[in-house]
């Protein structure tokens, strides 16, 4: 169906997630699905110039060169073969192409593994919306009676972590925390230590926004990484990059860093209720093979959807 | 990147010279690999193809064919044109006549509006104004806080009113405020919205009405993808922006979104963030950023420049390398004789200019013997050790010191030169070369 694990909304509740998602990606879809329809529209068969205004159509969504050539490499191949009698069959080849970019498997796999408490790390550069995604995040979890502590590990950023505790209180769940300034490896440790011993079910670590060129707050990350391997077992089963949906090409740099660096395990596509097309995530999930796991689509504390590629694909298709 | 552009375009440009006409397929072939690199940078699509033309009119007439180096050529044909649409001038802020001047920050969630307008008043009472600050922000949580935290930290001046949630009314106060404060300047941080967020864009309307802003500031992320036209256009037309900062100029994107903001609103990108520090605030310099979004930076005019006194195919190769840091012994080696060759070392430390890393350079003594002895030094060493200095322990040091006849002291000397010159050069090619390129010049 629309969403993967078929999680434990009724049936009511999914249509109406669907309808919150086709609404939020109205202006995603505008702007590539409707261009996109605009282009095949105005033709009565593909020609080369209609060829050339569907690839300025893909590059306008930053798909990037190398995504936006693939697929056209397949509309044109297919093209060629007389397989595409009407501009609508184009659309078809489009849409399979994009599919199969985002159908990656699951790298993290950690869902009923039994670990307790399970480890997120959430990873990013800065302003994409980390602390407001571990705020929806948290809400979401807690919702399917999972027991989370948030741990603030954004020790940098001025009044973070009281952000971060505003989350906490609307969304049920807790937190541990430190002084600005303070080692966010010691933060996590505290707050892996207070997990186990609450019994708790899930520790959502937020880190501080940065760029994947400065090296030393990578091996920042990476010594993060090393503090809850020791103190949990496997931990941390998630690393989630956040990256924001109006990111053009340096998202796929991020990726590849921070992936280096910490291993991500997941995406999540923040700020998709605007007008950008979060359409990097084809170039990283091409290149990577990271799947995307969740989509922020709005401010408020359930506007974070789980992510399925064929829901994502068709509310742009639709 | 320099192995991107730079070598593609050599590689089909490489027969052009001697040919007595350019094939189309030449002309194709150049104008798709500019026009990806444009791409790459997030330069919009349409802004690209536009551009691509425009340049293959200019870079492929005579001028081109008769040059020595067509590829090179055609990139700084590409690069002039770029700086030319980035602006060629650089472009100050504007004060009314009557203060407070107020200066309004808008922009998407997450573009650094808060960061840049603390950065702003510093920048601003560094140069001898009074600002003063007021967040509007009352949706995200601690917005108000993070501004509260950044100027007491660095002493600016900053007013709240916590009882107060409407953001128009707290606008209002701020410049009340400031009116009675003496301040020269307000700066008012916004929240960040979505230009097609009608009801949040109305808010920002009401907000300059009531405090007539002589500066429209938009906060836009050097990041930004395609998406950029349409958000700057947006706001643009409804709150009729006067400049744009720049941020997160520090990490390595490319920044071609600089371009699609300056063509659809045709204001000028006044500064651009380069760090976390409150200090790091820039003014703009159009001609950097052109050869940032060509991804090559400035080595390559570092290369067009001493084409003259050092080998080409040398200098591409040490690019590369400084590129990739594998800069080594052997190649400190090579330079020290290359430079040699340029003439008296002291002449040639003349021609840096006087700032960043190399401040103070220009007017040092050097020794010309002291380099036959770093060459003696590392004409000392085993391939493996000049390969990869981290290998030299005592033992080996003290057997280069027999070798050289000079003490192990000296050697510990210029491996430390050694590691800072590469960490110099690491950073010079990522980005601070502009900066000293300004002013450099080069014998000819």
């Amino acid at each position: 169906m629309f969403f993967k694990k078929s999680s434990r909304e009724t049936p009511e509740k999914k249509a109406g997630l669907f309808e919150r998602m086709k609404k939020a990606l109205g202006a995603t879809k505008e702007s590539l699905v409707g261009r996109i329809e605009a282009v095949l529209g105005s033709v009565p068969a593909i020609d080369e110039g209609a060829l050339e205004e569907l690839e300025g159509t893909l590059l306008g969504a930053d798909l990037g060169v190398r995504v936006t050539d693939r697929v056209m490499g397949a509309v044109r191949a297919a093209h060629k073969k007389g397989e595409i009698p009407s501009p609508d069959a184009a659309r078809g080849v489009i849409r399979n192409q994009l599919l199969e970019i985002l159908e990656v498997p699951e790298l993290g796999g950690v869902e009923g593994s039994g670990t307790r408490p399970e480890v997120w790390m959430v990873v990013g550069v800065n302003g994409t919306g980390k602390t407001t995604t571990v705020g929806k995040l948290a809400s979401r979890l807690t919702g399917e009676g999972r027991r989370i502590l948030i741990c603030a590990a954004d020790t940098f950023r001025p009044a973070a972590i009281e952000q971060l505790a505003v989350w906490a209180e609307r969304s049920g769940s807790e937190l541990i925390r430190s002084r600005i300034g303070g080692d966010p490896s010691a933060v996590l440790h505290d707050a892996l230590s207070a997990a186990e011993a609450r019994a708790t079910d899930l520790v959502l670590v937020d880190t501080a926004g940065r760029l994947h060129t400065k090296s030393n707050l990578m091996m920042e990350l990476d010594k993060m990484r090393r503090v809850a391997g020791r103190k949990v077992p496997g931990a941390p089963h998630e690393v989630l990059l956040v990256v924001d949906a109006t990111t053009g090409q340096n998202g796929l740099v991020q990726a590849r860093e921070f992936t280096r660096a910490t291993g991500v395990t997941g995406l999540i596509v923040t700020k998709l209720d605007g007008t950008a097309k979060g359409g990097i995530l084809f170039g990283i999930c091409e290149e990577l093979g990271i799947p995307v796991r969740f989509i922020g689509i709005g401010e408020a504390l359930e506007d974070l959807l789980e992510f399925s590629p064929e829901s994502f694909v068709d509310s742009l298709f639709r | 990147m320099l192995d991107g552009l730079a070598n593609k375009l050599q590689k089909i440009l490489r027969n052009l010279s001697g040919q007595g006409r350019v094939s189309e397929r030449h002309v194709e072939e150049t104008a798709r690999e500019i026009r990806n690199a444009l791409l790459d940078a997030d330069v919009h699509f349409k802004l690209a193809k536009e551009f691509v033309e425009r340049v293959k009119q200019r870079a492929l007439g005579q001028e081109v064919i008769q040059s020595l180096t067509p590829g090179q050529q055609v990139i700084r044909v590409v690069r002039d044109e770029l700086v030319e649409l980035l602006g060629g001038e650089q472009a100050g802020l504007s004060f009314s006549r009557q203060p407070p001047s107020v200066f309004l920050m808008v922009g998407l969630q997450g573009s650094g509006k808060t960061t840049s307008s603390a950065k702003l008043a510093r920048w601003l009472s560094k140069n001898n104004h009074t600002p003063l600050l007021v967040s509007v922000d009352v949706y995200r949580p601690a917005a108000v806080e993070q501004l509260r935290v950044l100027c007491a930290a660095h002493r600016l001046g900053w007013f709240d009113d916590p009882g107060d949630q409407d953001p128009v009314s707290r606008a209002e106060k701020g410049l009340r405020h400031a009116r009675n404060g003496g301040y020269d300047v307000l700066i008012i941080d916004t929240a960040g919205r979505l230009h097609i967020d009608d009801e949040m864009m109305l808010e920002l309307d009401r907000i300059r009405k009531a405090t007539s802003p002589v500066e429209v500031l938009l906060v836009a992320d050097a990041m930004t993808g395609q998406d950029a036209v349409r958000s700057a256009r947006e706001f643009h037309e409804k709150m009729g922006l006067t400049g744009v900062i720049l941020t997160k100029m520090d990490g390595d994107a490319r920044g071609g979104a600089a371009l699609s903001i300056k063509s659809v609103t045709g204001q000028s990108i006044k500064f651009v963030g380069t760090g976390e520090n409150v200090d790091a605030l820039e003014p703009f310099f159009p001609d950097r950023l052109a050869g940032r979004i060509l991804g090559m930076g400035d080595v390559l005019s570092l290369i067009e420049k001493a084409e003259d006194a050092v080998d080409r195919e040398q200098a591409e190769a040490m690019a590369e390398k400084i590129r990739k840091d594998e800069f080594t012994l052997e190649d400190f080696r090579d330079q020290l004789r290359q430079i040699r060759k340029m003439g008296p070392l002291e002449q040639i430390l003349g021609m840096l200019p006087n700032m960043g890393p190399l401040r103070g350079l220009g007017q040092m003594k050097v020794d010309e013997k002291e380099l036959i002895h770093i060459e003696a030094i590392i004409d000392s060493m085993t391939r493996t050790e000049r390969r990869n200095h981290q290998i030299l322990n005592g033992a080996r040091k003290k057997r280069i010191a027999r070798g050289s006849g000079r003490p192990v002291s000296e050697i510990n000397q210029l491996l430390k030169q050694y590691v800072e010159t590469r960490k110099m050069m690491r950073s010079l090619s990522r980005g601070i070369m502009p900066r000293l390129m300004k002013g450099m010049k080069f014998p000819r």
